[in-house]
């Protein structure tokens, strides 16, 4: 005897959260079924493993009808095959578009490209994700980056609407669009022990307070005004090459900052005699960001040209917190220093991404 | 020219991509009906026309409105080829045609195509403006109200019942044709899809016009069925109970509000204080302006025979006597005595009601069937509906004779169905003999007042035999009712209809349900015809022996719902009856089950019996416990038994047109052991199943429909214990699969379990189970925690207990606090602070349907019951009778054959939704799917699969809101009647 059609269809379609899961991660109903009976679920409900595998199939089915409509997610309100009450859709709205971090931190500020998605199969052996899993995380992403691509208005927000997703993963994947479109250098052994969500910080940052759509200049909703970085702004960033160009104004910042900050950490010495190099390493990212090339060095200029030398010399955070907000400060009480405005902009983002990179 | 039908396109989205090169489409549409097509303009480039048509007006007789759907096609414009056609949107719109059902339809509706299912939807207005028209020699029947509920519908009145209507009517099956051998597919699905439509149209004006013609206004229990019989035709029948129905008054919440708002009066009399179904007692007595209005529909006015209509001589011609004895001073007479006027004065008195308002049934004698076997291949004439109607006809009588050999007149929960394989067709029905209220038929006043006495203990009367105890047609072990001690009752009752509100009843009910499969040899016309009648009569006794002892080991002595299948195929048949069993407080408590051995000399295998013995006897004794039969301790008497020996007697009549009169009687007492074994797997399943009740629940809103099918193939050469135990393993399989399904609603029932089988092919075993999962909420068993005093006082009397609208049909099933009607809950001041927080019951209403953000598809409920727990239904829209044929080539693309079901079966569903909400509904009852007749070729990788799902379209109302427009009626109007739209 052998099942040769076995359904299961419900008015208000019935989806269980684990086997979701289960479908979302790539297994295969086999291997569904292994993990649920491992799972206990058959002691549970005193249900065999014929019963589970049925359920699995159905749940399976469903699933892959529903996938067509969760790449519109708006699409799913509005149709009328399934009878999916609002909290259902916005739980399988919002897993479909979860990723792993370990994921996510292969592909960051990589072109979102065919060539990218066929070596997925290179990232699934390395992080243990199945390669489904990997293919759906990417065309998600991609889904993601060529919808809002074609948007006007504030990235997150538009991402928020048109996927339906919470304001947290709204804001993850208009870090993902920033990076892809940016391409920012994220693979590189130095950088490694950052986190996606030290880099989705400062993505944040960035889109706040660098592009032009962080001023407020453009009411007229420009294109692309978030994903952009604010042209203008990386012109006039050249300008802060004074700071290390004028003697007399780096020894001046210099002096002002050593007095502030005497007696007042363990690492004085070393952060005086280390001064000059420091705010080069600064104002040099900033004057480059005018070069796209640069820009994709943005991450990697940070950790080499500040973090590795503070962590050398064994600061803490709160040494780096001090040390930042009295460079930034100082730098204003400079007589012949006129930048104010970039200068508080650039620094404003800057400080805050070294203190969110600054860790092990 | 009385009608006029105008249609309104307005719109469509999420059009399919029919130009590859644009990725757009450019649609325009067709609005077709009877002759005449109008068309809207194209709408160039876009996947989201809006084309927001002028009103396209159709100028037709009501003849054709009934009978003819709207049909709307969307198509592809295509400047050089021809165009494409997108799919088609068939409207009904019978319901228009009533002015107490819907007056508009308006939504979106799926665009369907038969080869490639939904795609896309669109949004239309359809209205029909009606001229009067007295003419009596009319062959329309517009404004008879059809209802698909087998109970008299929740807000109306039965002003009377009139009796049996059924039609039948024939046609060449488009996919027979020789036509068929050159048309694609597509077309020929769609012959076929606009032939059934257009023949159930025609099969309900014609039943209305009998409505019509013996002064009823509705027809109630209106079951309609399809019968493929292949080469000789396609049959659609239907069959129902005319009754004259009357609105209750107005809205339900200022008539019924009063009552409930005492708790202290329900706790007195909870059973007439809850509104039940189609009580009219709580409504107040019929004014005489009422009877007046009655007799306006005399009946003896000239009648108007269609010659065309296939009327089977009984049923609707009346013997003039009859009718003439019936005047209409009578019928006054009967409406001023309230409070239920049935009247039975017709040649079949049978009715498809399995729901009766309390005082209608007085007694019921048992289960009658009747089957025949027919060869296709010989009707003389296949496209006329005599020789049909002739079959029919014959099964009919024989109800009829075996009713009244078991003293009844009358037979209730009454049904008809078929089983085609090939030229082969059984024809069976099945339903309750029984005596009703002869108050109101013409036996005279003296003998009126000899019923009413009996009337006065409804929790027991209808168990008194209806037949001379002396002249009983088979033996049968009577006892003197357990409650009343005044009457004789039978030993166990098996019964079609559902529980009687009344009746007393001690612990829990539970689905009793018994399996059988018989091989039979491959045969051909007369011989395999012979081999089947042969076969017919062994296996219903087998079934009956089955349900008979699971009855016993589960220590219950009643079997209500009953419904037997027996499906034929090539090589085998198969038996599927299901019915709930419970414990009549009335009947006596069944004995034990004894085990005979066949040898008695060999001691071990002695012991194994005596070790079978202890085994069945200790299951009864857990089961007990279980389903919570405790029977007060009687002293036992058995008196005036007629049986010298007190065996164990059922009685089941059954006969087949070749054994007619034969009654067979059913010997239990030398049941098999083998079956025994059998029982014992069984019972260990339903424990299982039972699991999922809990002890004190309250319904609360948080239903979930749903339908599951499951097609097996079975080993070759397999003997008849092995198919029995894998057909029983399949059905226990499937029940065990939903139950693990459904445990995230636990604690929850399932309801209204339905199982269908069929023989697709040879070696191939199909069953389609659709049921209803009620869970109940946690917050509110809590909350009768709380008021725990008032529920014991409830729980003292078991007939209280019994008394609600949940204990109907359910199968597999509910625990019996649950009997609490909600409305008693609600009416308390603390019950209304908890209404509040119950997001997930509310989360369906109608209110928060609009406030679903973005969404514009309302949200629509279907269950298989005639009611939604824990809501009023305050409208009825109509009958949803719809056939779907979906056909694919590309199978393995779509998922092979569970993935393409599993589209379609989601479809439908949809379809039915949509129609519904575009009535203004938004809900289903009494929803069943009829048929579903699947085919496949692998090889060829196709596959198709025909759906007839049917039932009420309604607007509901829940509880907790009613609650509030009682404090704001004006604002509750509003609210209604805005939500009734579906936003």
């Amino acid at each position: 005897m052998s099942v040769e059609l076995d359904v299961f269809v419900g008015n208000t379609t019935i989806m269980d959260k684990e086997v979701y899961q289960l479908w979302l991660n790539g297994y295969t109903v086999n291997d569904a079924v292994k993990v649920r009976i491992e799972g206990g679920v058959m002691e549970e409900c005193e249900a065999s493993a014929e019963v589970l595998l049925s359920d699995t199939m159905d749940q399976y089915r469903t699933f892959q009808m529903c996938e067509r409509l969760l790449h519109h997610p708006a699409k799913l309100a509005n149709q009328l095959l399934f009878q999916i009450p609002p909290d259902r859709q916005a739980m399988l709205i919002e897993r479909y578009y979860a990723f792993d971090d370990s994921f996510v931190r292969e592909v960051l500020g990589k072109k979102l490209s065919k060539g990218t998605k066929k070596d997925l199969d290179d990232v699934s052996t390395k992080t243990g994700i199945t390669l489904k899993s990997c293919r759906r995380q990417f065309d998600n992403f991609k889904r993601v980056f060529k919808v809002v691509e074609e948007l006007k208005g504030p990235l997150v927000e538009n991402i928020r609407q048109h996927f339906l997703l919470p304001d947290q993963l709204a804001r993850d994947y208009a870090a993902i669009v920033f990076f892809a479109n940016n391409r920012f250098e994220t693979g590189k052994k130095k950088l490694q022990y950052l986190t996606f969500q030290d880099f989705a910080f400062c993505a944040g940052q960035l889109i706040n307070n660098w592009t032009l759509g962080a001023v407020g200049k453009t009411n007229n909703m420009m294109e692309d005004m978030d994903v952009d970085l604010d042209k203008e702004f990386l012109q006039d960033l050249k300008d802060l090459k004074i700071l290390i160009t004028d003697k007399d104004l780096l020894d001046q910042h210099k002096s002002l900052v050593c007095n502030a900050l005497r007696g007042k950490t363990n690492v004085f010495n070393e952060m005086e005699a280390n001064f000059k190099n420091l705010s080069r390493g600064l104002v040099n990212i900033a004057a480059k960001l005018i070069n796209a090339k640069d820009v994709r060095d943005f991450f990697i200029d940070l950790v080499e040209k500040f973090i590795e030398p503070c962590r050398s010399d064994k600061w803490t955070s709160i040494d780096m917190n001090l040390y930042l907000t009295h460079y930034t400060n100082s730098a204003h009480i400079l007589d012949t220093f006129k930048h104010h405005a970039v200068w508080t902009r650039y620094m404003g983002v800057i400080k805050s991404c070294i203190l969110r990179m600054y860790h092990d | 020219m009385p009608g006029r039908l105008k249609a309104k396109i307005v719109a469509g989205r999420h059009l399919p991509v029919m130009d590859r090169a644009s990725d757009l489409t450019d649609a325009f549409v067709e609005v077709k009906f009877g002759n005449t097509t109008f068309k809207t303009d194209v709408y160039p480039k876009s996947l989201n026309p809006q084309w927001n048509s002028e009103w396209f007006k159709f100028e037709v007789d009501d003849e054709d409105l009934q009978d003819e759907p709207l049909q709307i096609t969307v198509l592809d414009h295509d400047t050089y080829s021809a165009n494409d056609a997108i799919g088609k949107v068939y409207i009904d719109i019978d319901p228009l045609l009533c002015s107490e059902a819907a007056t508009v339809i308006s939504g979106w509706l799926p665009i369907y195509d038969t080869i490639h299912g939904i795609r896309g939807e669109i949004n239309v207005l359809v209205k029909v403006d009606l001229f009067n028209d007295l003419n009596r020699f009319r062959q329309s029947s517009c404004g008879v109200k059809f209802f698909c509920t087998t109970s008299i519908p929740r807000c109306y009145r039965a002003i009377m019942v009139h009796g049996f209507v059924e039609e039948l009517v024939v046609n060449e099956d488009p996919e027979y044709q020789w036509i068929d051998r050159i048309r694609t597919p597509r077309a020929s699905n769609e012959a076929r899809q606009r032939l059934i439509f257009l023949m159930s149209g025609e099969l309900q004006r014609k039943i209305g016009l009998k409505v019509l013609e013996m002064g009823g206004n509705a027809v109630v229990g209106y079951l309609q069925c399809f019968d493929l019989e292949g080469e000789s035709g396609l049959v659609v029948r239907a069959i129902g109970t005319a009754c004259t129905l009357e609105k209750m008054s107005t809205f339900p919440a200022t008539a019924t509000h009063p009552n409930n708002s005492s708790p202290s009066k329900d706790m007195k009399e909870p059973g007439f204080g809850e509104e039940a179904p189609g009580v009219p007692l709580s409504s107040g007595p019929p004014t005489p302006l009422r009877a007046q209005t009655f007799s306006s529909f005399s009946p003896s006015k000239s009648y108007s025979r269609q010659s065309s209509s296939s009327d089977t001589e009984l049923s609707l011609t009346p013997k003039t006597g009859k009718i003439s004895s019936c005047p209409v001073g009578h019928l006054c007479h009967f409406c001023m005595i309230p409070p239920s006027p049935f009247c039975v004065f017709q040649e079949y008195p049978f009715f498809t009601l399995t729901i009766f308002p309390p005082g209608f049934l007085l007694h019921v004698g048992g289960v009658v069937s009747a089957r025949s076997v027919k060869l296709l291949d010989r009707i003389h004439n296949p496209d006329e509906p005599e020789t049909r109607d002739a079959w029919w006809e014959e099964i009919r009588q024989e109800i009829k004779s075996h009713a009244k050999a078991l003293g009844c007149h009358a037979v209730v929960g009454y049904s008809e169905s078929t089983s085609i394989c090939e030229e082969v067709c059984i024809l069976s029905a099945s339903g309750t003999a029984a005596i009703l209220s002869s108050r109101f038929m013409q036996d005279g006043p003296l003998d009126t007042e000899h019923r009413f006495e009996e009337v006065v203990s409804p929790g027991c009367g209808f168990c008194h035999i209806p037949y001379d105890e002396l002249n009983i047609p088979f033996p049968a072990q009577l006892t003197y009712c357990y409650c009343c001690r005044r009457y004789k009752v039978p030993d166990v009752l098996f019964t079609t209809i559902d529980l009687p509100t009344e009746a007393n009843v001690t612990g829990k009910g539970c689905l009793i349900q018994a399996r059988l499969c018989r091989t039979k040899k491959k045969a051909q016309g007369e011989g395999n015809a012979m081999a089947i009648s042969n076969l017919l009569p062994f296996l219903e006794y087998e079934l009956h022996t089955q349900l008979m002892n699971k009855l016993k080991l589960r220590g219950m002595n009643a079997l209500f719902g009953l419904r037997i299948q027996i499906s034929v195929g090539e090589t085998m048949l198969l038996g599927l009856a299901s019915a709930t069993g419970v414990y009549l407080t009335a009947l006596p408590s069944p004995g034990g089950i004894q085990i005979a051995g066949k040898t008695p000399s060999d001691i071990t295998y002695e012991q194994h019996i005596s070790n079978m013995q202890k085994k069945i006897n200790d299951t009864i004794t857990k089961n007990k416990e279980q389903y919570e039969i405790n029977p007060p301790e009687v002293v036992e008497e058995i008196i005036g038994s007629p049986i010298p020996e007190p065996r164990q007697r059922s009685r089941l009549f059954r006969s087949h047109s070749e054994s007619s009169d034969e009654v067979s009687e059913i010997d239990l007492s030398h049941g098999k052991k083998d079956a025994f074994v059998l029982e014992i797997d069984d019972t260990d399943a339903v424990e299982d199943i039972h699991a999922l009740l809990t002890d004190s629940p309250t319904p609360a809103g948080n239903t979930s429909m749903f339908t599951s099918v499951r097609v097996f193939r079975l080993n070759a050469n397999l003997t008849n214990q092995g198919l029995n135990k894998i057909f029983s393993d399949l059905c226990e399989n499937l029940l065990k699969s939903l139950y693990f399904k459904l445990r995230s609603m636990v604690p929850c029932c399932l309801c209204h379990l339905n199982f269908t089988v069929a023989i697709p092919e040879d070696e191939l075993i199909q069953v389609a189970v659709t049921a209803v999962a009620m869970s109940f909420d946690k917050e509110q068993t809590l909350e009768n925690g709380k008021r725990s005093g008032e529920k014991t006082l409830i729980k003292g009397k078991p007939c209280l207990v019994s008394s609600t609208p949940f204990f109907l049909f359910s199968l597999l099933f509910l625990s019996t606090p649950l009997s609490f009607p909600l409305a008693l809950l609600l009416s308390t001041a603390s019950s209304m602070e908890k209404a509040s927080p119950l997001p997930e019951g509310r989360s369906r209403s109608l209110r928060s349907n609009r406030s679903y953000s973005g969404s514009s598809v309302a949200v629509v409920k279907m269950t298989p019951l005639s009611f939604i727990p824990g809501a009023k239904i305050i409208k009825y829209l109509g009958i949803i009778n719809m056939f779907f044929i979906r056909e694919t080539s590309s199978l393995r693309e779509e998922g092979g054959v569970s993935g393409f079901l599993h589209t379609f079966i989601a479809e439908v569903f949809a379809m039915v939704r949509a129609h519904v909400a575009a009535l203004g509904g938004n809900a289903v009852v009494s929803y069943s799917m009829k048929e579903c007749v699947f085919m496949e070729n692998p090889n060829k990788n196709q596959a198709q699969c025909l759906i007839n799902v049917s039932g009420d379209a309604v607007i509901f109302v829940r509880e907790s809101e009613l609650e509030l427009t009682s404090v704001q009626p004006q604002s509750a109007t509003t609210q209604t009647s805005n939500g009734g739209e579906g936003t």
